[in-house]
């Protein structure tokens, strides 16, 4: 451990951090299994890997929230233990997760001396602290007043008054997870400003990105992770194909096994859909046997349009219709007996009851199905609930495991499961295969083919373009709260579907 | 008496490599606590392991116990409910007054006491459920409603309760007191409720994360009126028990006991963030505190002590409770 207080102390080149044959072992799931890893100072090192890989695992490692089970980690040389954040603070490694670890209430100043404000006779020395919050906010190149409430500033802001807050830490690592995801193009540009500024100061980044496009522009090296293992290391300039078949670890066509089925009747209708502040005049339908892919940029509206369809928020205005029946509005329990199901984009906030084990998960859509005269039938419920998890292959130590020791991937099969046992006929995924392994994936989507070669219909909203691409039968795009085109299968392109996201975007800037 | 659920199974099984004593004892410490507990007693005083003194502990823990089995549904869905020892002293006013102010026949006076227990808990209900109040602010302002209108109706004085109804507090032939009866019973519904019904199931996931049991299309709002009605019920039928037992309903009666019947169900393993507890734990939970006060007079410990050891008491159970997950996980 060192004392080095100095942001710039580092002499660019020299290795200050490195990991070797870092294991991390969680019930039935092997999350890291061998990662080699080193980090030199001025240098932006990004971590590449997809969903699942081990990028979250290890820098929570790096970062003292998980422990490893095997290999070590060395900084300056010495082999040190992380056991918690302060620890890592010690060691000058500051991380940036992607849900900010600021006080919403508290001002700037306060935020960046929270735990350890200047303090004058026992008090707070407030001039001091906005007089610090001034200095490191300049250093990050950001104009905001030390007293407004961190709450006020938009998310990019906050982001920058995170940064400064590592700063004020005397970091010497930054990890930063995903910085650029909720970003605007310009507000990236000056995000990667400060990081090369950063950089430049001696301070040593591991930048994790899912824009390979985002990794010339900003990177030095490149570490690829891939099933829990770190594949290899490359330089920054490596080109994006080579870059992705590094991380797929196979070509990437393979991964999405669509096999389309004749499209029936239409199951689901929504006509003239909106609500006041979230998206408007929405219109469509999804026929069985169809995966109609819902696609758009973050705050499009998707899963606001995907809740409204299912009940779970109301509409002003439009209707919805499953099987050319109306549905009331705002009622999840009339929905679901149409024979709608969601799985919802949060999955362990929205989906699963965490504490409960597999089975009662499992049954909880059919818990009032399967009870006669307000009792459940609890052995038939366990019944079907065992021919469903086998079904989908739930790798698990029994029916009574608690799901939350379960891997993201068994977590979705859970909460997909439950629909399954609800026999839902139109099927609502809301980023259905978001933090889950590249085997799971290819699970889930088999599934979603078995569903539909059955009659049922699947609308999929995604984030991930080469998986709407890859499963839809017909793609529909979302921008700023409106449907802004329909794609057929075989014209929708990377380029096409970006360019109706984007679409109304330019539109409304105009105005 | 014992009827387990999965959630708490669950957890058990969680930890696959224990020992499946090991895995009982720490799923059950708070039964452990009482046979501890039981067994020191006897070793201190020879007056503690008598038939008379036990039934004597089984009469002081029924009120808190009833009470505590209602709580317990509340807990389980991750809310609270101060207001059970209002409640218990309102229906108990309410059913001497009509019996005899009103001349009402004690059999409906009965019914419309246990109405009233209900209609408090589905006020609280209809607070928390359309009016999105805390449990917490819900409950405690129906606190302070069902005390004051104990307080008005009784105009501040103890009312006698007809003779049909305090026989109620009496004991058949030798060793069954029905207080103990009617605690055993509610006990077991409780726990059938809790394990086999829709209801019950249902709870259990509205605690365990609301939002899934909504998206789940479990009508969370529905379930919280049952709950909280439940709560209400109960309440009511503790608040009859503990008049019974005084031979007249009094205004002030079951002050406090709110907090006696959380602990309760704390102690018997419930988790205040709620998707945890079970009826089992909570009969015990009630038993220890019964148990602890009495063995604490027996050996002449003050009064003003023995409220420092039951703090201290439970303080370690949740204590040893989130030590144990701690390690689990």
């Amino acid at each position: 451990m060192t004392n080095d207080d100095s942001p710039r102390g580092g002499a660019a080149g020299g290795e200050i951090l490195r990991v070797e044959g870092l294991r991390k072992e969680f019930p039935g799931v092997v999350a890291l299994d061998g990662v080699d890893f080193d980090l030199r100072a001025g240098e932006v090192h990004v971590l590449l890997g997809e969903n699942g890989a081990g990028k979250s695992t290890l820098i929570k490692m790096l970062s003292g929230a998980y422990r490893p089970d095997a290999g070590r980690i060395v900084v300056d040389g010495e082999p040190v233990e992380i056991r918690g954040a302060g620890d890592a603070q010690r060691l000058g490694i500051a991380t940036i997760y992607q849900e900010f670890n600021l006080v919403p209430e508290l001002s700037v100043g306060e935020n960046l001396a929270l735990g350890r404000p200047p303090r004058r006779f026992g008090l707070v020395d407030t001039k001091k602290m906005h007089e610090r919050a001034r200095e490191l906010l300049a250093r990050v190149g950001v104009d905001v007043d030390p007293r407004t409430p961190v709450g006020r500033l938009g998310i990019a802001r906050m982001q920058m008054v995170e940064i400064a807050k590592a700063l004020a830490l005397n970091a010497r690592v930054l990890i930063m997870d995903e910085p650029t995801a909720v970003l605007t193009t310009s507000e990236v540009e000056r995000l990667f400003a400060i990081v090369r500024q950063l950089r430049d100061q001696g301070v040593a980044i591991v930048f994790i990105t899912h824009h390979l496009e985002e990794i010339p522009q900003v990177g030095d090296r490149v570490t690829v992770l891939r099933d829990g293992r770190s594949v290899t290391q490359v330089p920054a300039s490596t080109p994006e194909n080579e870059l992705v078949r590094l991380m797929v670890g196979r070509p990437i066509d393979q991964q999405y096994p669509r096999e389309p089925a004749a499209p029936g009747e239409p199951l689901l209708r929504v006509r003239g859909l909106g609500r006041r502040g979230a998206f408007e005049d929405v219109s469509f339908e999804v026929r069985a046997g169809e995966v109609v892919g819902l696609a758009g940029l973050v705050g499009a509206g998707r899963t606001e349009v995907a809740r409204a369809v299912f009940g779970a928020d109301s509409y002003d205005t439009g209707e919805v219709l499953v099987n050319g029946r109306p549905l009331p509005r705002g009622d999840v329990h009339a929905a679901m007996e149409a024979g709608l199901g969601l799985v919802p984009e949060d999955r362990k906030g929205q989906g699963l009851v965490l504490g409960a084990d597999i089975a009662e998960n499992l049954g909880l859509v059919t818990l009032r199905r399967a009870s006669r005269g307000g009792f459940v039938d609890r052995a038939g419920q366990r019944r079907a609930a065992a021919d469903v998890a086998g079904r989908l292959g739930v790798r698990m130590s029994g029916l009574g495991q608690e799901v939350r020791t379960l891997s993201g991937g068994n977590q979705q099969k859970i909460v997909i499961g439950k629909w399954l046992l609800a026999d839902a006929s139109v099927l609502i995924l809301d980023e259905p295969t978001r933090g889950i392994d590249v085997g799971a994936k290819v699970e889930i989507y088999q599934l979603i083919n078995s569903l539909t070669a059955s009659g049922h219909a699947v609308l999929m909203i995604s984030s991930d373009l080469p998986e709407i691409l890859g499963m839809s039968d017909r793609v529909l795009v979302m921008a700023r709260g409106r449907l802004a085109g329909e794609l057929a299968a075989r014209e929708a392109t990377q380029d096409s579907v970006m360019a109706l996201a984007v679409s109304e975007v330019e539109d409304a800037r105009v105005h | 008496m014992h009827v387990s659920t999965d959630v708490l199974n669950g957890t058990a099984k969680a930890t696959r490599r224990r020992h499946p004593a090991a895995a009982w004892l720490a799923e059950n410490g708070a039964l452990v606590a009482l046979v501890v507990l039981v067994v020191g007693l006897s070793l201190l005083s020879g007056d503690f392991l008598t038939v008379t003194n036990l039934l004597n502990v089984g009469v002081q823990a029924a009120v808190t116990a009833i009470l505590a089995f209602g709580v317990t549904f509340v807990i389980i869905t991750g809310g609270i409910d101060l207001s059970v020892g209002s409640v218990a002293a309102l229906s108990a006013i309410v059913l001497a007054w009509l019996a005899t102010d009103s001349g009402l026949p004690w059999p409906l006076a009965v019914l419309v006491a246990l109405a009233v227990g209900l209609v408090c808990g589905l006020a609280n209900a209809a607070l928390i459920a359309y009016g999105k109040l805390p449990p917490f602010i819900a409950t405690l302002a129906m606190l302070g409603i069902a005390r004051g209108l104990a307080l008005v109706i009784s105009q501040g004085s103890p009312i006698a309760l007809p003779d049909a109804v305090t026989h109620l507090g009496d004991t058949i032939g030798d060793y069954l007191p029905i207080p103990v009866l009617v605690m055993i019973a509610m006990g077991l519904i409780t726990a059938l409720v809790l394990s086999r019904t829709y209801s019950g199931r249902a709870i259990y996931a509205i605690g365990g994360n609301e939002e899934a049991a909504r998206l789940s299309g479990i009508k969370v709002d529905r379930q919280k009126l049952i709950t909280y009605g439940l709560s209400g019920l109960f309440a009511a039928i503790a608040g009859i028990v503990l008049a019974s037992r005084l031979a007249s309903a009094q205004p002030q009666a079951a002050s406090g006991y709110e907090l006696d019947a959380i602990a309760a169900v704390v102690i018997g393993g419930a988790s205040l963030s709620g998707g945890k507890g079970r009826a089992f734990g909570t009969f015990v939970g009630a038993l220890i505190l019964a148990v602890l006060r009495n063995g604490l007079n027996l050996l002449s410990v003050s009064a003003f002590w023995q409220q420092v050891v039951i703090g201290v008491v439970i303080a370690l159970a949740v204590l040893s409770d989130t030590l144990r997950r701690k390690a689990t996980t």
